[in-house]
Order: structure tokens, then sequence, then C-alpha cells
């Protein structure tokens, strides 16, 4: 039953290389896709429209129906998706978190009217909230991570809210209170910790659903410019080839996948080694 | 017993082992069952007897258990050859069980009359309204007042004690010819235990069944047991009938097991808790350590450290469209009492005695109605906010589960390390480790533990790091509220040492809350009886004890078993339930007023 301290962060583990090289071989390949492919994912080859994949050397995965080159477009393409990805998602945990935490534990008027306010977001159909705020704002790549966090927040802060309720119940958030530690290190310290578990679960899933909102917003027009590639936004183009070249949208949405899973593998690992008693990863 | 004398025994468990995973929980364990016997199976925590229930039941099975030897026979075959389809015939018909949490094991969102006719009709092919009927019989049988009307009630609304008859009256519902019993009576108040234990003794007796009887309670076993199974770390130590283990402990853990297990009556004549030495296992042999000590450690000084005047503490229960409360729960009512430095007073009660909310209020976890608690002669209306966060340094509290109360993901280091850091108490990094070394060898751990975390701890470690995070800030008074029910008896009586050695050396004041009056006898120099918010008998340890002036007071003290076989208990006049403390706004109970029969004897006279 004793496992010893030391070997917490199981750095050996399958999950921990498995979602490490996934996610650092996608991350590297995205941020250096001006290197790799100089040509830029613009270059149209008019010769080799609709190429298939694994056919020759100058388009591996084959090419649209443009005649750009569909690795090329891949690999550039994760620029938008993975910032949109990862920084709605941070954003809406950072802010999300704190106002569960601080409703949770403190309760009284405030949390009520956060929490009623949140309920409300939550019964307001997403693409309408979508429209109206871009048609209020305008549509930019912030615009659109900004609009992912504002309709997101309220996930995280009722999970966490719920955990926080029953967790400031708890005897050891008790005997905290008892010797007189102070509220602020309750939370950052004795709450936050046990609770971070599902947060990243959660998170980890959210930037798969985050990565496929931006590219229907795009494709309503309301999101980024559609010309910029990004993976959702190849994924909506290869629409309509799909039973004449399946490439064309297979491809970006591996891209998805292995990225997601690599997040989820990464989050599992991280979940798994933030718990001392190991419990989770049974 | 008499009639079985040359047929088989009901329930022969032969050379049983039972595995989980690479570790053996249950090493050649033998013992038989007659018809109409009660063997009890006794063992602190980890001995290996509830996975032998479980395993008996084949309910191990979905918890990963591994039969790596022996068999069960029952009614001539063999359980442990069974499939899961064959033993679901024979569980709750032929073998039935009762668990320890009778809050837990029933359903609630069925009605009681449900659920026992669901046993009725799965198992016996009853019609609804032929099942029903029975049930109402059943509810009568476990002497369940108003059965009809019980029926159609959900199991909230039923007390602890009424639950777990519930459940015994499922459990007999089919006439099962064995009844496991595991820790039935553990989760509740010594009154109810003692109503419970005199059903199932009866109802064994009429039905004529035999009984594993499963406990850690040495006083249960003497009660209800004909023979007993001590097992210890998976293994049976000693097997024998109930008069013999208790008067000739043969095995040294039987003994060191028996001599640690507090009695009632112990202290009779003595005017001080006594530091007793203890009788533990080393290297297989039963060795006495320690010294004994008369605890005459009160300092009857001019201001009492700790002064509770007037205390009411009132919960709202229900509130009315309008947020005025309707129905209040009245959980403290005109509580006065002073505890010395270097005293240790008890507070005694039932669940819903308000004993707890005492102590919180003391520790200003919960804030009072009215009333005022001085410390040190100031009283916390009159202090300002630094004075009372230095208050949370001077007292401290221990909660009843140590596993609860230390924070999983912290380390026992950290944890200790808090109060000394939340008060700045020492301010180098440094100088902080060596105090939390010292505390943790203190309290008898090793330094070197202070980097794990709190799963990593049995129960009684456990205890000792919330004990030494008590002390880290150097209190004057430690509210133990249930300090010690969640442990072992063996492990229990170190600490209760612990905390004896502790008031001998700094002269520490404890407010010392149980319901436990076998310990409480064993180590408080005054004793507050409190029954609904109320105290009915506060006195000297020798006067509470000895001279019970209260009917509750006397109630509680015939209710606590008694660890030895040969006493027969008078039950008579345990009967009735706790009565519910929420009351409508106006209605509130009446304020009982207290007499000095005796100098610094008091005891409310009855309404």
């Amino acid at each position: 039953m004793a496992t010893k301290t030391s070997s917490r962060w199981r750095f050996a583990s399958l999950e921990f290389v498995l979602g490490m090289s996934l996610t650092v071989v996608i991350c590297l390949a995205v941020l250096f896709s001006d290197l790799l492919f100089p040509g830029g994912a613009d270059k149209i080859d008019l010769m080799a429209r609709l190429a298939k994949p694994f056919a020759t050397a100058a388009h591996p995965f084959g090419t649209d129906p443009l005649g750009r080159d569909v690795l090329a477009r891949v690999v550039a393409g994760g620029k938008i998706s993975l910032l949109v990805g990862f920084t709605s998602v941070i954003g809406a945990v950072v802010f999300g978190v704190l106002v569960g935490l601080i409703a949770g534990y403190y309760r009284g008027f405030w949390d009520m009217l956060v929490m009623r306010f949140a309920d409300l977001q939550l019964a307001m159909p997403f693409i309408l909230l979508a429209i109206t705020f871009i048609a209020i704002v305008g549509g930019s790549l912030t615009n659109t991570i900004i609009l992912l966090i504002v309709s997101q927040w309220v996930q995280y802060a009722r999970l966490v809210r719920g955990s926080v309720l029953t967790l400031r119940e708890r005897e050891f958030v008790l005997s905290a209170r008892a010797i007189g530690v102070k509220d602020w290190r309750i939370i950052i310290q004795h709450l936050l910790p046990n609770l971070i578990g599902p947060v990243i679960v959660l998170m980890t899933l959210n930037v798969a659903n985050n990565i496929l909102l931006e590219s229907s917003l795009t494709f309503l027009g309301l999101g980024v410019d559609p010309t910029i590639p990004s993976w959702g936004g190849m994924l909506a183009d290869g629409r309509t080839y799909l039973q004449t070249a399946w490439w064309v949208s297979v491809f970006p949405g591996l891209a998805i996948l292995l990225t997601v899973l690599g997040l989820n593998l990464l989050g599992d690992w991280l979940r798994d080694s933030l718990d001392p008693t190991g419990r989770t990863s049974r | 017993m008499s009639m079985t004398e040359n047929s088989k025994p009901l329930l022969s468990v032969e050379r049983l082992s039972v595995e989980f995973g690479e570790s053996r929980v249950v090493d050649d364990l033998s013992f038989t069952v007659e018809a109409g016997q009660t063997v009890a199976v006794v063992g602190e925590s980890g001995s290996g007897k509830s996975v032998t229930s479980l395993s008996t039941m084949r309910l191990a099975d979905m918890m990963g258990a591994y039969y790596a030897s022996g068999r069960i026979m029952f009614n001539g075959r063999d359980l442990l050859q069974a499939s899961q389809k064959e033993m679901r015939s024979v569980r709750g018909k032929e073998i039935a069980m009762i668990f320890q949490e009778p809050m837990t094991s029933l359903n609630p969102v069925f009605t009681i009359g449900d659920q026992i006719c669901e046993v009725l009709v799965l198992h016996e092919k009853m019609s609804k309204s032929a099942a029903l009927a029975e049930a109402g019989r059943l509810l009568d049988m476990v002497r369940l007042p108003d059965s009809e009307e019980l029926l159609t009630r959900y199991p909230h609304q039923l007390s602890g004690g009424m639950r777990q008859r519930v459940m015994i009256a499922m459990a007999l519902a089919c006439r099962p010819k064995l009844l496991i019993a595991d820790e039935p009576t553990t989760a509740l108040d010594v009154t109810i235990q003692a109503q419970i234990l005199n059903i199932m003794r009866d109802l064994q007796k009429t039905l004529g069944m035999g009984m594993v009887f499963i406990t850690h309670d040495m006083g249960v076993v003497a009660e209800m047991a004909d023979h007993v199974v001590v097992m210890w770390k998976g293994k049976k130590v000693e097997e024998g009938p109930v008069r013999e283990i208790f008067a000739n402990p043969q095995h040294p853990y039987t003994q060191a097991l028996l001599s640690a297990v507090p009695k009632l009556g112990s202290m009779t004549g003595e005017a001080f808790p006594k530091r007793l030495p203890l009788t533990i296992l080393q290297d297989g042999k039963p060795t006495v350590v320690g010294e004994e000590r008369i605890q005459d450690t009160v300092k009857n000084g001019a201001t009492p450290l700790l002064s509770v005047k007037d205390l009411y503490v009132r919960f709202d229960i229900k509130k009315n469209l309008f947020g005025k409360a309707t129905h209040r729960l009245s959980a403290v009512q005109k509580v006065s009492f002073d505890i010395h430095p270097g005293e240790t007073l008890a507070l005694v009660g039932e669940s819903g005695s308000g004993k707890s909310t005492i102590g919180r209020t003391i520790q200003q976890l919960q804030s009072a109605m009215s009333g005022d608690i001085a410390f040190n002669g100031r009283t916390f209306s009159s202090m300002s906010a630094a004075e009372r966060f230095r208050l949370r340094q001077d007292v401290q509290y221990i909660f009843q589960d140590p596993f609860a109360s230390l924070d999983p993901r912290k380390t026992v280091g950290f944890s200790i390390a808090e109060p000394i850091n939340t008060h700045s108490l020492i301010s180098d990094a440094k100088a902080v480790r060596r105090r939390v070394d010292e505390l943790l060898e203190r309290v008898g751990l090793t330094s070197d533990v202070a980097t794990r975390y709190p799963h990593e701890f049995s129960g009684g470690q456990r205890q000792r790091v919330c004990i030494a995070r008590a002390l880290a800030s150097d209190p004057k008074l430690i509210i133990a509220d249930e300090a010690l029910s969640a442990l072992d008896v063996s492990i229990q009586a170190q600490i209760i040492n612990l905390f004896m050695d502790l008031q001998a050396e700094r002269g520490l004041a404890y407010l010392f809350i149980s319901h436990d009056m076998a310990v409480v006898e064993k180590m408080s120099h005054r004793v507050a009886v409190l029954f609904l918010g109320q105290i009915m008998e506060l006195g000297s340890r020798r006067q509470v004890f000895e001279t019970p002036a209260h009917d509750y007071t006397r109630r509680l003290l015939s209710a606590v078993p008694v660890a030895d076989p040969t006493v027969a208990r008078q039950s008579a006049m345990i009967e009735g339930e706790i009565p519910n403390p929420v009351k409508r706004v106006g209605d509130e109970p009446a304020i009982l007023v207290h007499e000095e029969i005796n100098p610094g004897h008091f005891v409310a006279k009855s309404a």
C-alpha cells in the first residue's frame, strides 16, 4: 500500500512517454512549419490537383482541390488550431476555477448571484451567444478566443464550486480553520490541490472541443479569416469531397485526434501524479 | 447446541486462505458454527475478519479476492465451488448478512415496505399483498412500534437504531439458517446498541439459527458469543468457549487485547485518573511497559482556564417563504462549565446531545446564539480580532477521524508545521523542520516520516500525527472530539497514555468529548453528562460514576457492554429512542434547573 514518495512522478509510464512524445512532435512541427515547408501552405500546384496520398514524394498526403499540399496545410493549420485550443482553455480554467473557489468557499449573496448568472448562460444556445457576441465586437482571432472563454468558464466554475462545497465541510479543512489558517491559504493549499483532478480531465477534453468550435465559427463566418488554414477549416472544406478525395479531410482530422490523444494521456498522467495516494491510477 | 451433537455443523470453514493480489488477507482459517450457536470472530482492523464474512457470502469475489485454498462447507456443499448464480439463491435466503452502516445499506428512494417485500417476493415467491403482511409481522418481531405505518416510510425518516432493526427484519425475512452480522452495532449509540443486541439474542433463540458475529468490541463479544475465534493479521490465533477465552486467554495477542480493553468500574475508589502500564506484544511475548502514575495535575487556581457560561447554540432547520426560521434544532441549551489548567473534563452523551457543537463553539468554528465563553478570564465578546486569532494557538482541536482531518495531498510534515507557520512561531525553515521532528518523536513516531503522506500510515499513527499537530503551537487546551473512537483498543490504550503523559508534562487541559463511558472513566477528572443539549449531571469522575444521581446517567452506564461473560446484564431499563431535537420555533424544550447535591456535583432536576 505504501507508495514511495520519490516515485510519484512516474516518468517511465506509458501514458507519459506516449503523451509527451505525441504532444512534443506535433507542437514542434507546428512551431517550425515555415522551416519545414518553405513554400508555405498556400502554394498552388495546379498540375497536381486532388493528387492521391502516398503516391509522390512531393505530396505525401496528397493535395486538395486547389492543388495545395495537404501535409503542409495540416502542419501550418495547427498554428491557429492549437493557439485557439490552448489559450481559450487556459483562460476559461483560470477564470472559472477562481470564481468557483471563491463562490463555493464564501457562499452567500455573491455565490448565488454568480451561479444564477452561470445558469442563465448555460441555458443560452452557444450559436446564439456566438452570433450576438461577434455581431457586437466583430470577428477576429482574439475575439474568437474571448468568446470561447466566455462560453466555457461556467463549466469550470460549476465543477469547482461543487467540489468546494463538499471539501469545505471535510475535517481537514475544518481543522485548518481551527488552527487559524487564513482563508486564501486554505483555498490555495488545501482546496485547489484536492479538486484539480476533474478540472484537468475537463481541460483536455475541451482543447479538442474548442479546435472544432473554432472551425464551426469560421464556417459560419463568425471566426477567424477563412483563408488562414486551420484544422477545423480544412475539415469543413474537405467535407464536399469526402466521397472522391477522403484525404483532404481525413488528415486534418487525424491531426486533431492525435493532439487530443496526446493531451488526454498527459492529462491523465498529471492527474495521477498530483495524487499522492495513487488511487485514481487503478 | 445440544440437538446437533451428532449432526454436521451448519457452517464449517476449513483451512481457508484468501488473497488480494499478492497479499494474503486470510491465512489457513478454520472454524465451525452449529445451529443455534453464536460464534464471534474478533480482531482489530486488518485482521481479516470482514473478508472472512464476505468470502462466506462470496461477495469478496467482486472485490477481487482469490481463494487460494480451503473449503467453506454449508448445508453439505462447498460454497467456494458454487457459481455466482447459485450463490444468489443462497444469499438472503439461507445465509443473511447485516452490515455496519444502517444509513447506507438501505436504498433511500424506496419505502421500508418495498424493500422488505422485495426479499420476500424474490426468494419466497410471495404475492405483493402477502409480502406486505409478512413484512409488518417482521417489523413487529424486531419490536418496531406502529409497523403498519412504518412500512410506508422512507429510510431517512427513521433513526439509526430503527434502520438497523429494519435491516435485521430484512435479514430474517426468509428464515435464514445462518446470520452473519458484521459490526452491526458499531455505528450506534450505546443505549441503542444495547437494544439491538437484546433483540438479536432473543431472535436467535426463537429462530434457532446460527450466527457469525464479527466485531472488534470485547464487551459485545462477552454479551453475545458462545464461542470466540480471535484473529490477528489474517490468522486464527486462538479459539474457544467465551468464558474460557476471557478467563484464561492462551495466546499472547489475546492476552494483550483483553488487557487493553477499558473496563467500566475499573477505577472505582480512585480519586484521580491513573496512567496505567500497558501489556503489549514484544517479540511474540506479552510485555508490560510504562509506569503507573496518579494523574494529579489539576491546578485549581483562582481563574479557570476556560469558562463557559449559559451557552446556547441553535440551528435553523426549516425556513418559511420569507426566510424566517420555523423549525430549530436546539443543539446546546444553557450549558455552563469550567476547565482548570491541567484538568480533563469529559463531555459524554449520545448522538444529538450537542457535545461536538460545544467543542466547535469553543474553537470558534461555530457561533453561539447567546452565552459567553471566557479563556483565561477574558470573554470572547470582549476580545479583539487579533486576540481571537491568538486563541487558535492556545486552543487546539483533534477530530474523530484521523484520516479525514489530514489533507491527503500534503505531507504530514507540512500538516504539523502548519500551525507553526500560521502563527509565525518560528521563522527559520530549518528550525521549523527541527521542531516537526521533535514533535513526531514526542508522539512516538520517527522523524523521517515527515515527508510521507497520510495514506501511508495506519489509523493509530495518523492520530499520533494529529496529536503532534495539535501540540505544535504549544496550546494550553486541547479539545479532543471522539479522538479515540476510530481506533483499535490496543492503540486506544496507547493514545490514552500519551494524552496523560502530555498532560503531566505540560499541564495541558483537555476537553474530552466522547460517547465511550469506559474510556471517559479512565482518563477524566470531571465529567459532564449531556442529553439533548443540556447538562444532566456534572461532577467529579467519582461522583458521576460511583454515585450517579440522574436517571439518564444510570441508563448510559447500564447500557455499556461489560467485557466479562459471567456478568448478566440488566437490560430492563434500556428501552426507547433518543427524541428528535428539532422543534418548532416557540416550542423550545424546557430549560432544566440544576441542583448541587454534593460539593461540585450538580444534577438536573426533571421538569
